[in-house]
């Protein structure tokens, strides 16, 4: 809802010394204003895309130390940084090699188009790492166009497909997502096309609520056996992650873990969605830069950490500096959807003109729910869809890859590292308080690291 | 000849492992299974499977062609998510049985604990005896036949799966209503009912009523108080 000013009169610019006596309230400021008169008008929550905006403690907060005196860095360019992650060696007769420490989060066909799935595939794929699947099943253009392809298995089983799950590279048990933790996805009738709800089995035009719990267990006990089943079903050939969104960290990864996963992707608040509430991407789960110490304590005690069980880390990763951050508090791999997204073309200020004509701009454009994405990627729509070139956003994003790929090594070999996942927390301080305390690593000129001994 | 596998001696792993190298045509007799989880999952052949006694959760899951015959219980997920083909047991079923199952036909001789038909995507499913609370919940396809009664909420958040009770209801669930027994509903039930022989005989079709979606979930309820206001003004 926009309810324009009077003729002949502009909103107030803050810029204005005219207005400088105005003093806009902390508590409601313009965007609560906004808000509150769109529920009045509406009677309906706020729905939209993209992962918590609000302002959190991120991975920015810490930095690398760098080499000294006591340690040396490698030569960059000259001397070798390996950058591969292998998941799965222990149990599956077919493990997942990548060779890059980032992979793609998992997105469905519904909320993007058969254009941006064919291009996640497609840059993936060059860069040598894995997309994967979303609440909606498999599409034959992305098993086509992906190299290694995680196969995810929903409370909704959407799509839900046994020769489906024969053929992909490995199968993630979805517990819950970082933008939502307890909460099921939506999709809403402007993107249920004919093909898409053939693909759900849902009547064309819903507003579809995804389950929110699995239909067939409940709790880590019946977890264990449900894995145990689809390792039967697929003889034992592919790695099982089991995916959580950031909410108890450290239990929820000790309970992954003794329910038989091969892999544990931890989602923090910041990790995007095509279409939730609101209320539930800012105000549940934890950020990442939280989670991760929490779930690297929980593999260390039970022996398993950068062993038998590897730990994805997802949720507001943006560059080389996350990725290498992330692997030094613990984690194996770091997993990209927002940033991937971006990298093939969402929110190109090149469709600026019809941002506005959306009631938004480049840089803000969040409404992935309403299926009229200019840029061709959240929606359904033919001619929008047209737009998106699979074959140059696949190549968008493979060079993405890369730069996060390098920009990873130049940080690991500054610490010194022959291989990305050699850096350890020794090798990072926090600037801020909060930092130090959820990352537990000392705060910068300090040994103090807040709440241990 | 039948290929016999007592679960006493031999593992489930060889047992299914065995099952998914078979071809269609061929016979198998489970012994022992004294409730193990996952037995004869991911069938992809025409065969036929015997299981003499109790199994425990995912029995036949995603099963896929041919006949899995339990005789006994089977405990939570029997037969989730199939696609197509026959998975019966002789007794009673735990929770979830049927669940998100895609084609095919699941018969349970005896009663079906709560959620029976969750989330089911196209799969019929016949129960002799009763189904527990939340049966059909969030029901996108295919039919649900209960012989017995039905205990809450039945049908809740119902899509376009159709039920079929021939007993009492203790409560329909949200956006579940009563629906009109046409021919071609009677034709359905019918012919369910044949296919989940000895379950379903001399069970009499008129006795049924039939359950199914009032589709007012379908779409959000958005209001628009401005547009409101704005043709007050126009008009």
């Amino acid at each position: 809802m926009t309810t324009p000013p009077p003729d002949g009169l502009e909103p107030v610019e803050a810029s204005d010394p005219d207005f400088w006596h105005l003093r806009e309230s902390y508590s409601f400021d313009r965007n609560v204003i906004a808000e509150i008169r769109r529920a009045a008008n509406t009677g309906i929550y706020r729905i939209r895309g993209w992962g918590a905006k609000r302002h959190l403690p991120t991975l920015d907060d810490l930095v690398f130390l760098g080499a000294s005196m006591s340690r040396y860095p490698l030569e960059g360019y000259r001397e070798a940084c390996g950058t591969d992650v292998v998941i799965g060696e222990d149990r599956a007769e077919r493990p997942v090699q990548l060779k890059i420490p980032v992979t793609i989060a998992g997105m469905s066909f519904g909320s993007l188009s058969a254009q941006a799935k064919e291009a996640l595939g497609r840059g993936a794929s060059a860069a040598g790492t894995s997309t994967t699947t979303g609440d909606g099943g498999m599409t034959e253009e992305e098993r086509q166009h992906s190299a290694t392809l995680v196969y995810q298995h929903l409370p909704s089983r959407y799509g839900m497909n046994p020769d489906h799950l024969r053929v992909a590279d490995a199968i993630e048990v979805v517990v819950g997502q970082g933008a939502k933790p307890g909460g099921g996805g939506m999709l809403l009738g402007q993107k249920i096309t004919e093909r898409v709800a053939e693909m759900r089995t849902l009547p064309e035009g819903i507003d579809q609520r995804s389950a929110c719990r699995h239909p067939d267990w409940t709790g880590p006990d019946d977890l264990e056996i449900k894995i145990g089943e689809l390792r039967e079903i697929t003889d034992w050939q592919v790695p099982i992650y089991v995916k959580v969104g950031a909410a108890r960290p450290y239990y929820d990864t000790a309970l992954a873990v003794k329910a038989g996963a091969d892999a544990v992707v931890v989602d923090g608040m910041q990790g995007g969605t095509a279409a939730t509430q609101d209320v539930f991407i800012e105000h549940v789960g934890i950020p990442t830069l939280a989670a991760i110490g929490e779930s690297v304590r929980a593999l260390r005690e039970l022996g398993v950490h950068r062993r038998e069980v590897k730990l994805i880390v997802a949720g507001g990763v943006r560059s080389g500096a996350d990725v290498a951050k992330a692997l030094a508090l613990g984690a194996d791999a770091a997993s990209i959807g927002t940033a991937a997204l971006i990298a093939i073309g969402d929110n190109d200020p090149a469709y600026e003109a019809e941002y506005r004509a959306l009631g938004t701009s480049a840089g803000f454009w969040e409404d992935f729910q309403a299926g009229n994405d200019p840029a061709g990627i959240t929606t359904q729509d033919p001619g929008l869809s047209a737009r998106l070139d699979p074959v140059l956003a696949g190549r968008r994003l493979a060079n993405y890859l890369q730069v996060l790929t390098i920009e990873t090594q130049i940080l690991a070999r500054a610490n010194g590292k022959s291989h990305v996942l050699n850096l350890e927390p020794e090798d990072l301080a926090a600037l801020t308080v909060e930092a130090a305390a959820m990352a537990k690593v000392p705060l910068a000129g300090t040994s103090w690291v807040p709440g241990v001994d | 000849m039948k290929r016999r596998f007592d679960l006493a001696e031999v593992s489930r792993r060889e047992l299914n492992q065995a099952l998914h190298d078979a071809s269609d045509g061929e016979s198998f007799e489970v012994l022992n299974p004294r409730g193990a989880h996952a037995v004869a999952c991911g069938i992809t052949a025409d065969l036929d499977v015997v299981v003499r006694g109790s199994v425990g959760y995912y029995c036949a899951g995603m099963h896929q062609r041919g006949r899995v015959l339990v005789e006994g219980n089977a405990s939570t997920g029997l037969a989730e998510n199939i696609m197509s083909g026959l998975v019966h047991i002789t007794g009673n079923a735990t929770m979830s049985a049927g669940a998100t199952g895609c084609g095919g036909l699941v018969v349970v001789g005896g009663n079906a604990g709560a959620r029976c038909g969750i989330s089911m995507k196209g799969v019929d499913i016949v129960v002799g005896g009763n189904v527990g609370h939340m049966s059909a919940f969030m029901a996108q396809a295919g039919n649900l036949v209960v012989c017995g009664d039905a205990a809450a909420d039945l049908g809740d958040s119902i899509y376009e799966a159709q039920i079929f009770v021939r007993g009492d209801v203790e409560s329909l669930g949200a956006d579940c209503i009563e629906k009109e027994m046409r021919p071609e509903h009677v034709e359905t039930l019918s012919r369910l009912l044949a296919a989940a022989s000895p379950v379903g005989d001399g069970v009499d079709v008129s006795d049924f009523r039939r359950y199914g979606s009032a589709r007012r979930l379908y779409n959000f309820t958005i209001d628009d108080v401005d547009a409101l206001e704005a043709g007050q003004e126009a008009a």
